[in-house]
C-alpha cells in the first residue's frame, strides 16, 4: 500500500470464504494478503520464525490466519477471524471462517454480514458433502454473490474439463437452491495461479482473478425496490438552552431511503407523521440511505422510544406475534419446544417461547426430518416462536437486516440461535441467455 | 458477465454507495447508541492516544447535539508522556466531561502492585483497571482496540463479555451476527465494547484526517533524547532508561502509539502533518505493535495472554 491512489479506496467489501479442511482455505487467504502486499515485515517474519521452529521448510502462509494458541496447538482454526487488506480499488473485511463440520455457526455468522462468499474445493476432489454444505449455508443467509474457487488446479495439471465439470456440477446446486449469482475460477493457491495475478497455465480461462472479481463485484444494491427501515435506537433530547425542543430519533438505516417530507408509521404504535428532517452525523440532508447512521426529526410529537421502527407509511410491514423461521443454533445448550427465551430484532428485545420446531435440515442433502423436539449446536431447522408483543417483522428474503432475530437465553444472556424470517431457500432464479460471458460464469 | 460487472462499478459505484470511511463511521455510531440505548453505566477508555481519540469523537457525533452520556476512564501508569495528560485534561474540560483516573502509581505505593524489573508498566495497568470497573459498577467499556492490531484481537467480538475479574475466555464469546449485539450480562460482569474493531491503523488517520481531529504533538516528528532497546527508540526518562550501556542521543522522531513511556518505542520520522503522517504509514512495511511495542515482542501469545487476565 504505497501509492496515492491506494489511500483514496473509497469502498469496503465484507467477504467470507469456508472451505474443507485441506482446501488450502488458509494459503488462499495467505495468498491474497501477501500478494496485496497487506502482509507487513515484522508479520511475515513471525510467520518465518514460527514455520521454521516446526521444521517446515519456507514461510506457511496458512499461520498468518491462526490467532490463538489452542488452535496453533491443534492445528486448526476454532473461530471466526477478521483479516483486513485493501488494494487500489477497494478495502476488504475478510470474515474467516473454519471448514469443520462441528463450526456451522462459524460459517453462518461470517455470511451473516458478508455480500460475498468464497466457497473452495479441492479440484482432485469436486464438489463434496461439506461443498453442498458451505454452498446451502450462502443460499440460506443470501449472500448475494458466490465464488466458487477450485484450487489445486496444479495437481489436475491445469486441465480445463476438470474445472468445467466441477463448476457445472456446482452451479447446477446453488442454482437449486437460489444462489442468484455463481463466480467459478480455476486456482492455485500454493502456486499464486488466478489469486491475484492471472495465471500463466491456463489459457483456456478468460475470466478475472479472484482478487479482480473481489475488486469489481458491486456492493450497492437496488435501493429503489427495498423497503425503507430505520429501527430507534436512541432518542436524542439535549434539552438545553440553545437546543429546548430538540428531540431526534437516531438510528442506522437498517434498508432502503429515506426523504425530507416522507409520510411515515411508528411501528408497533402505528401511528403516523412526516419526515421533517434528517441528520447525518451533523449534516443536514434531504435524502440518506443505508447503511447511515442517522438521526430522524419528525413533523408532530409522538411518543417514540428505543425499539421501535419507523418506516414509510405507504411499505409498512405488518406486525405479529407469530413468527416462522429458518434457525441456526449457535448455543452448546439445546433448543426445545416450550423453551422460554428473549428474542432480540432490530433494536427491540421482547419475551418469547418456542412453539415448535416442525424440521430439522439436512444440509448435505437438503432432506427434511420432522419434528425432531430439539435442536443442538450447529443444527439448522425451522421453528415457530410466539412473542409477548406484536413485531414488525420483515421476511429475510426481502431485507436481511429486519428479517433476521437472535434467541437468547434470559437466565445466562448466551446467544442461542440465529433467526431468519419466512422461507429457507429463495426459488431458483429463471435460466439466463449467458452467450455475451467472456468469463466462466454460469 | 465479468464485463458488465466492470461496466457498472466504474468509479464510486452509484450515489447510494457510502465510502469506506462513512460505513466505518456508521458503524461505530451504531454500536455508540447500542450501548447507550442497553447499559446503565458506560465509559470510554481514555488513554490520549489516537484511538481514544477518535472513539471520543465518534461518541460526541452519535449523540449530537446532546451531550455524550458516558464518562471517561484513564488508566495512569505513572509513566505518561506529559504532553498527552496536557491534551488528556484540555479535552475533558473543553467537552464538559467527567474524567476518572485509575492509577497504577497509587497501587505500586500501597504495595499491592510491585515495579517490574524491566521498568515497563504496561502489564500492571490490568489491575487498576479491572478493581475501578468492580468499585464504579461499569457494566460497559469503551476500549479503541482494533483487530488489524495484533492476532489474537482477530477473533475478539465487538461486544466481548468478561467475568467479575474482568477475564476473556474465548470460548465463552457470543457469536455476532448481523448486527444484532448481544450485551446481557450478570451483575459484576461487564461488556467490553470495541467500536473501532473493523478499523485499520490507515483508516483511523485517513479518518482523523478528514475531521481535523487534533492530537496530542507526540504523533509529529520532533527532536527528543532517545536510546535504543530492544529495536525500538525509548525516551529517556525518570521512569528507568538509560541502563548502563544503553546511550542517548537526540533523534527527529515520532510516536506511532501512545502508551505507557517505558514500553512504547519511537519511529525516525520527519512527518510533522497528518498527510506526511499518512504517506509514511501507508509506505511502512511494520504494522505499528510490531514497530513500537516492546510487551508484543515476548511470545507467539503475549497479547493473547494479557487479554485473558483482563487487559484492553
Amino acid at each position: 500500500m504505497t501509492t496515492t491512489a491506494e489511500l483514496s479506496a473509497t469502498t469496503l467489501l465484507r467477504f467470507a470464504t469456508a472451505g474443507s479442511v485441506d482446501d488450502g482455505k488458509s494459503t488462499l487467504v495467505g495468498r491474497l494478503l501477501h500478494d496485496s502486499k497487506s502482509v507487513l515485515t515484522d508479520q511475515l517474519e513471525a510467520v518465518e520464525r514460527a514455520s521454521a521452529s516446526r521444521g517446515q521448510e519456507g514461510p506457511d502462509l496458512a499461520l498468518l490466519t491462526d490467532g490463538l494458541r489452542a488452535e496453533r496447538e491443534q492445528g486448526i482454526t476454532i473461530d471466526v477471524a477478521y483479516r483486513y487488506f485493501a488494494t487500489a480499488k477497494r478495502r476488504f473485511i475478510l470474515a474467516d471462517t473454519p471448514g469443520h463440520v462441528q463450526y456451522t455457526r462459524n460459517m453462518v455468522t461470517g455470511a451473516s454480514t458478508a455480500e460475498l462468499t468464497v466457497i473452495l474445493v479441492d479440484a482432485r476432489n469436486g464438489v463434496v458433502e461439506q461443498t453442498r454444505r458451505h454452498a446451502a449455508i450462502a443460499a440460506l443467509l443470501r449472500v448475494p454473490h458466490v465464488v466458487l474457487a477450485v484450487n489445486k488446479m496444479d495437481l489436475v495439471a491445469y486441465e480445463e474439463k476438470v474445472f468445467a465439470g466441477i463448476a457445472e456440477e456446482f452451479t447446477a446446486y446453488a442454482t437449486e437452491l437460489g444462489v442468484p449469482e455463481v463466480t467459478a475460477i480455476p486456482i492455485s493457491a500454493l502456486a499464486g495461479d488466478n489469486v491475484v495475478e492471472p495465471s500463466a497455465h491456463m489459457d483456456w480461462y478468460g475470466g478475472p482473478t479472484v482478487l479482480e472479481h473481489l475488486e469489481t463485484v458491486p456492493v450497492s444494491h437496488d435501493l429503489a425496490h427495498c423497503h425503507a427501515r430505520l429501527p430507534v435506537q436512541y432518542v436524542i433530547r439535549p434539552q438545553t438552552a440553545e437546543h429546548p425542543d430538540y428531540r431526534g430519533y437516531a438510528g442506522q438505516i437498517a434498508a432502503g431511503t429515506f426523504r425530507v417530507g416522507d409520510p411515515v408509521t411508528v411501528l408497533p404504535s402505528g401511528r403516523a407523521t412526516k419526515v421533517a428532517g434528517i441528520d447525518v452525523l451533523g449534516r443536514p440532508v434531504d435524502v440518506a440511505y443505508t447503511p447511515q447512521s442517522v438521526t430522524l426529526l419528525l413533523e408532530d410529537d409522538i411518543d417514540i422510544s428505543r425499539g421501535d421502527l419507523i418506516v414509510p407509511s405507504k411499505d409498512a410491514p405488518a406486525t405479529t406475534q407469530d413468527i416462522e423461521a429458518t434457525v441456526c443454533h449457535v448455543a452448546d445448550q439445546p433448543l426445545t419446544v416450550g423453551h422460554r427465551v428473549l428474542l432480540k430484532h432490530g433494536t427491540r428485545t421482547v419475551k418469547a417461547i418456542v412453539k415448535d420446531i416442525p424440521s430439522r435440515l439436512t444440509l448435505d442433502d437438503l432432506s427434511l426430518h420432522p419434528h425432531p423436539g430439539q435442536l443442538v449446536a450447529n443444527d439448522i431447522g425451522r421453528v415457530k416462536v410466539r412473542t409477548a408483543e406484536p413485531l414488525p417483522v420483515d421476511s429475510y428474503a426481502d431485507s436481511r437486516r429486519t428479517g433476521s432475530f437472535i434467541l437468547i437465553d434470559p437466565s445466562d444472556g448466551t446467544t442461542l440461535t440465529a433467526g431468519m424470517v419466512g422461507e429457507s431457500f429463495a426459488s431458483p432464479e429463471p435460466v439466463k441467455d449467458d452467450s455475451e460471458d467472456d468469463g466462466w460464469d454460469f | 458477465m465479468t464485463t458488465t460487472v466492470r461496466a457498472v462499478s466504474e468509479g464510486t459505484g452509484t450515489p447510494y454507495t457510502l465510502s469506506h470511511l462513512d460505513a466505518l463511521e456508521s458503524e461505530a455510531v451504531h454500536i455508540f447508541r447500542e450501548v447507550a440505548g442497553e447499559f446503565e453505566r458506560p465509559v470510554i477508555l481514555f488513554s490520549g492516544g489516537k484511538d481514544s481519540i477518535v472513539m471520543l469523537h465518534l461518541a460526541l457525533k452519535a449523540f449530537a447535539p446532546a451531550a455524550v452520556p458516558f464518562s471517561l476512564l484513564h488508566v495512569d501508569t505513572g509513566h505518561n508522556f506529559p504532553e498527552v495528560i496536557e491534551y488528556r485534561d484540555r479535552t475533558v474540560a473543553e467537552h464538559n466531561l467527567r474524567l476518572h483516573v485509575a492509577s497504577v502509581q497509587d497501587y505500586i505505593d500501597r504495595g499491592v502492585l510491585k515495579e517490574r524489573s524491566d521498568g515497563t508498566r504496561n502489564p500492571l495497568q490490568t489491575v487498576p483497571l479491572t478493581e475501578t470497573i468492580q468499585s464504579e459498577k461499569f457494566d460497559a467499556v469503551f476500549g479503541g482496540g482494533r483487530r488489524d492490531e495484533e492476532k489474537a484481537r482477530a477473533k475478539e467480538r465487538v461486544f466481548s463479555l468478561r467475568d467479575e475479574f474482568s477475564q476473556w475466555d474465548p470460548r465463552r464469546q457470543r457469536p455476532e451476527l448481523w448486527q444484532l449485539y448481544n450485551g446481557r450480562h450478570a451483575p459484576g460482569e461487564h461488556v467490553r465494547v470495541f467500536p473501532l474493531s473493523n478499523w485499520t491503523e490507515l483508516d483511523v488517520w485517513q479518518y482523523i484526517a478528514r475531521e481535523r481531529i487534533e492530537l496530542p504533538e507526540i504523533y509529529f516528528a520532533h527532536e527528543r533524547d532517545v536510546f535504543r532497546r530492544a529495536g525500538m527508540w525509548l525516551t529517556a526518562g525518570e521512569w528507568g532508561g538509560p541502563k548502563e550501556g544503553e546511550t542517548v542521543e537526540r533523534r527527529l522522531i515520532r510516536y506511532r502509539t501512545v502508551g505507557d513511556m517505558s514500553c512504547t518505542g519511537a519511529v525516525d520520522s520527519d512527518a510533522v502533518t497528518l498527510e506526511q503522517v499518512i504517506t509514511e504509514i501507508a509506505a511502512s512495511r511494520l504494522t505499528e505493535r510490531g514497530a513500537t511495542r516492546a510487551d508484543d515482542k515476548l511470545s507467539e501469545a503475549a497479547m493473547e495472554d494479557r487479554k485473558r487476565e483482563g487487559y484492553f
